[in-house]
């Protein structure tokens, strides 16, 4: 099988090479005609196609045609495109991903059009345009949205326990005991008897709710799961960011941090991580099990949408350096190097990237967009379903938010880290042998 | 005396080469004609792939870029690579889980559809699993055996057992997976061992009875020697596919939870496709290529596959 399908994608890459070639085609034919856009999120599929009608309202003689595709399918799709010639014109692209797609020369460098056609990037949230400049200083997209952390919690199960929400809003952390994020979570936990976390007599090992939910070991990143702890204590991931050739896994303070973390499904106020695989953080949020979740601002219409529940969001605690802590991603839009419309695309992205659409997507209320103005609108239209986003928008303005890695290699970084970041999360290593998974991940810098 | 007799023997010899040697050849042009289609499909899809791949373990290729020769390089890494050691322990571990169970369940409903269940639609109903999709089964199983919400561990619970994490824990991960395809692919297994079933001719169960053979010895002398061709022609096809398992670890564990699951053909993907190294990817299927091999070779050789009983 395995050996069948590289040959079949060997044979289409002796033709992509023919394909390229002629990919940029004389003008008159690469401004017009239909061209493809592929995204992964599929809450954010009717924003967009609101903006692909818009567009070609204003532009009639190009068309969009959207393609949506879950995230586990979208890269491998995705790199099969390049190589058989087939991939999209214009596509989402992540901070994780795309050093390598640039490095392989399988984006188009967009510098000439965004300053012939005097596209503002300081209209953008700040350090986000600066985002998709490669290591070769060229700009390879043009922002679209971006995301923090936050703290989705139970408010019934809060006024349960006494506790406001003013105090969540004032949480702190540290390594060594947790702080009062650990006090209130160990408080919101419940055993089977009805008995507390912080409770003499408390049984963790028939556990009914968690003080706080686990979506899974997080790998490299830790994006939702552990870097808005480990990054308050003055660690980061590696050692510069964006294009850092170290990364910081054997730190002792990223350790004792890791350490904590995993202590707290042995102390049961987290659920064990082989619980974890199956049914989503989100949905056992919705079915009562966790009182406490952190995960993305990409997910609060999941939260806010599940009938039955009151959901607060707080920010994330603030750490031993006193300042909160964030991890700031955000995404854009590329064009494939390949694409026979290359003018078109550039029309595309930059209408993507441009007030009208995102302003679409800001009243949708599903996403950030990364222009300033149309976040503040996506805040408004937030606020008019009910839903506080303070918590999210206070990162980028208290700049408390540092950025998702940007390295090569990242995809055998995260291959390297997932099983090794698992083995500490489930308790089944100590945080200490982080520092051989950690040789290992800088062995591919050398 | 000699040179007569000799004359006339050789002329004749000589006469039958070439004759032999002319139909020959105009069998080889009909043939080669009969066979082109499926030989260029041969030569295409299999041949050209596998010498290719064979050539890219021997580089190192992130597929956007051009094929790098770098010689045993891959091959020395792999023989280092504690995954690979690993992925190749957790694939015996799940083949031999699949391949026992599944063969002694095949064996038996094949004997129950034999003797027992002769209604069509019994017999159908027994590959029903089979014409499910893998994926399908997969994910179907995948959220009734979940730790919090499936249906089986509310089952579980209602006995008074605590929950098991049957994707989750190292220990059940790969079992359970194991369990999955034996459950998929049991009914397809017996369907081909009752064929086997029915080629034995009734009148040796006829002699066994007369001699008074009772239902144990039958069983043991007469249906499974005279099933063996069969039985290892079974063994053969389903631990190849066996060895293969990809889909159900792809939309379940994806490796996890640690390295429990990376099995071979899971550890092959994640190298090519997600971390786009080519080269390496395609060394391990080339040891894997080989492995396979070797296993059908004494499967074939100790079990005499290729040898009937009945002449």
């Amino acid at each position: 099988m395995k050996k069948k399908a590289l040959g079949t994608l060997a044979a289409a890459a002796a033709a992509v090479l023919a394909l390229s070639a002629c990919g940029n085609g004389g003008s008159a034919e690469s401004a017009k005609g239909e061209i493809s856009y592929w995204l992964w999120d599929a809450n954010q599929l009717p924003a967009y196609q609101q903006c692909a009608d818009d567009f070609t309202k204003a532009n009639p003689d190009i068309t969009v045609k959207i393609t949506q595709r879950g995230w586990d399918d979208y890269w491998s799709t995705l790199t099969n495109g390049f190589v058989g010639g087939t991939a999209p014109d214009v596509f989402t692209n992540h901070l994780g991903r795309y050093g390598e797609l640039a490095e392989n020369k399988q984006l188009l460098a967009i510098d000439e059009a965004v300053e012939k056609d005097g596209v503002d990037l300081s209209a953008y949230n700040e350090g986000l345009a600066e985002l998709w400049v490669g290591q070769d200083g060229k700009r390879y997209g043009l922002p679209k949205d971006w995301d923090t952390i936050g703290l989705f919690y139970n408010k019934a199960m809060l006024a349960a326990a006494g506790i406001t929400e003013e105090q969540m809003k004032e949480l702190t952390w540290n390594p060594e005991d947790g702080g009062t994020y650990e006090k209130v979570i160990a408080h919101l936990t419940v055993d089977k008897n009805g008995k507390r976390g912080d409770e003499p007599g408390f049984d963790k090992n028939n556990v009914d709710v968690y003080g706080l939910g686990l979506n899974g070991g997080g790998d490299s990143s830790g994006q939702t799961e552990w870097s808005y702890l480990t990054n308050t204590t003055g660690w980061s991931h590696t050692d510069k960011n964006p294009w850092g050739t170290k990364y910081n896994y054997d730190d002792p303070k990223f350790q004792s941090s890791m350490e904590w973390f995993a202590g707290l499904a042995d102390k049961g106020y987290m659920p064990k991580l082989e619980t974890t695989v199956g049914a989503s953080m989100a949905d056992t949020f919705a079915a009562g099990k966790s009182a406490i979740n952190a995960h993305g601002s990409w997910m609060i219409g999941q939260y806010t949408g599940y009938k039955g529940i009151e959901v607060g969001i707080a920010p994330t605690p603030v750490g031993p350096e006193g300042e909160r802590a964030s991890m700031f991603n955000g995404l854009a839009d590329s064009i494939w190097a390949g694409t026979k419309k290359k003018d078109a695309s550039i029309k595309w992205v930059e209408y993507l990237a441009s007030a009208e659409c995102q302003d679409v997507v800001a009243s949708q209320a599903v996403v950030f967009p990364a222009l300033k103005a149309s976040s503040d609108k996506a805040a408004e239209a937030f606020a008019a379903k009910g839903v506080d986003v303070s918590a999210f928008t206070e990162h980028v303005k208290n700049k408390t938010t540092f950025l998702y890695p940007i390295t090569d290699n990242t995809a055998k970084v995260k291959g390297i880290m997932e099983p090794a970041m698992d083995a500490v999360v489930s308790g089944k290593a100590p945080a200490s042998s982080l520092t051989a998974a950690n040789e290992q991940v800088n062995a591919l810098f050398k | 005396m000699t040179t007569l007799t000799r004359n006339p023997g050789s002329r004749e010899h000589g006469l039958t080469r070439t004759l032999r040697r002319r139909t020959g050849h105009s069998d080889v042009k009909i043939a080669l004609f009969f066979i082109a289609p499926a030989l260029i499909g041969f030569v295409f899809f299999y041949l050209v792939p596998t010498i290719r791949g064979i050539y890219l373990s021997f580089t190192e290729y992130n597929i956007l870029g051009d094929p790098e020769w770098i010689g045993m390089e891959n091959y020395q890494a792999i023989a280092k690579d504690p995954l690979f050691w690993n992925s190749l322990a957790v694939t015996g571990q799940y083949v031999l889980l699949n391949i026992a169970l599944q063969t002694a369940l095949a064996l038996g409903l094949a004997l129950l559809m034999h003797n027992v269940a002769k209604s069509t639609l019994i017999r159908g109903a027994l590959l029903l699993p089979y014409l499910m999709s893998n994926v399908i089964a997969a994910l179907l199983w995948f959220w009734m055996l979940d730790y919090q919400i499936g249906v089986v561990n509310q089952f579980i619970e209602w006995t008074g057992m605590s929950r098991i994490a049957f994707f989750g824990s190292e220990e059940w991960a790969i079992p359970t997976q194991a369990l999955i395809n034996t459950w998929r692919h049991m009914g397809y297994t017996a369907l081909l061992i009752f064929a086997g079933l029915q080629a034995i001719p009734g009148h040796v169960y006829e002699v066994a009875k007369l001699d008074g053979a009772s239902a144990w010895q039958t069983f043991r002398k007469i249906t499974i020697p005279l099933l063996r061709p069969v039985l290892v022609l079974v063994l053969v096809v389903t631990v190849i596919g066996s060895f293969q398992v990809f889909d159900t670890v792809a939309v379940t564990t994806q490796g996890g939870p640690v390295n429990a699951t990376r099995v071979i053909q899971y550890y092959i993907y994640q190298r090519a496709f997600t971390e786009s190294d080519f080269g390496y990817g395609s060394a391990i299927a080339v040891i894997l290529f080989l492995i396979l091999a070797l296993v059908a070779f004494i499967q074939m050789k100790f079990l005499k596959g290729n040898e009937s009983d009945l002449d």
